[in-house]
């Protein structure tokens, strides 16, 4: 328990991970809450290419990470200018009063 | 070796709590702070690993502008008085089919400890920086040269996010008075000049 090895952040990304699928099933607040959701999805994923390049000396894990946090503040934006629009046309943005498509 | 396994615990147990409230706690402007602290820790996390580069990159661009931008939006709408518990109100069939893949997402990370107990001589291999290089020369040394194609991608991805954010937010108000360029550089001395004989004593009256 004392040596801190791969297994360790594996296991601290699959946790995180978890949460924010959690985070996207159990919503009933508004959409805000989901897209954090899907910010701590990404940061997972940037947990686990971070602890494989950094533990199998490649470095090019990091370089995929950097992507990923490029389209994780492309999408954050994206998602946020949706919700203003939806939020400016309804005046609501709680999950169970968008169902403009049956869903 | 004992001080980097604190604070690895330090920081995920943090982390871990602060992820977990972002998702329950009641307010919303609660859970864009929670998620401001849980991506502090995960960038003082992967600074503690060896990836100095993204975990100050982290903090720049998630606390910085995501986080901040996060904060804009909850400011901007009406979100205070749309607090709800969970389980409260009429009842719906995605609670426990959420529950189902969360519960077998969670249980994943029972090939990630298999993983680790059968096979740690992958753990073990640990061969970081065997050059003498820093973390943010050897990224720069692979990404602009290998990798050029997708770093260019990425800032392709960033400008239609942009051009994207900005177009669904633009919308033109009626009655605001805007500046005209095509008016202001159209217009000649003839049409906007005009001389006046002033009287001693009188003055011009402009406005009529």
């Amino acid at each position: 328990m004392i040596e801190i090895g791969l297994g360790h952040y594996l296991s601290l990304g699959a946790i995180i991970f978890f949460l924010g699928v959690i985070g996207i099933f159990l919503n009933r607040k508004n959409v805000i809450v989901i897209l954090m959701s899907i910010e701590l999805i990404l940061l997972s994923v940037n947990i686990n290419l971070i602890s494989f390049s950094i533990f199998s000396g490649d470095i090019v894990g990091q370089i995929f990470t950097m992507l990923i946090l490029t389209v994780a503040a492309a999408e954050a934006a994206i998602g946020l200018a949706i919700i203003v629009i939806y939020y400016r046309n309804r005046g609501s943005i709680r999950v169970e009063d968008i169902h403009g498509m049956k869903g | 070796m004992l001080a980097h396994s604190v604070f690895f615990y330090f920081f995920s147990i943090i982390a871990i709590f602060s992820s977990l409230m972002v998702i329950t706690s009641r307010s919303t402007i609660n859970s864009v702070f929670f998620l401001i602290l849980d991506f502090i820790s995960v960038g003082c996390l992967f600074i503690m690993v060896g990836a100095e580069f993204l975990g100050m990159i982290i903090l720049i661009v998630y606390v910085g502008a995501v986080a901040v931008l996060f904060l804009f939006v909850v400011m901007m709408l009406n979100v205070a008085e749309q607090k709800q518990s969970w389980f409260i109100g009429k009842k719906s069939t995605h609670i426990p089919i959420g529950l189902i893949v969360s519960v077998l997402i969670l249980l994943e990370l029972l090939v990630v400890v298999g993983g680790w107990k059968y096979k740690n001589d992958l753990m073990s291999s640990s061969t970081l920086n065997l050059s003498d290089i820093s973390n943010t020369h050897q990224l720069g040394l692979v990404m602009y040269t290998d990798y050029i194609l997708y770093f260019q991608l990425a800032g392709v991805i960033l400008l239609l996010s942009m051009i994207g954010a900005i177009l669904l937010t633009f919308r033109q108000r009626k009655g605001v008075k805007k500046q005209s360029y095509l008016n202001q550089i159209s217009r000649n001395p003839s049409s906007s000049i005009e001389l006046k004989d002033v009287e001693s004593y009188k003055g011009v009256k402009i406005d009529d």
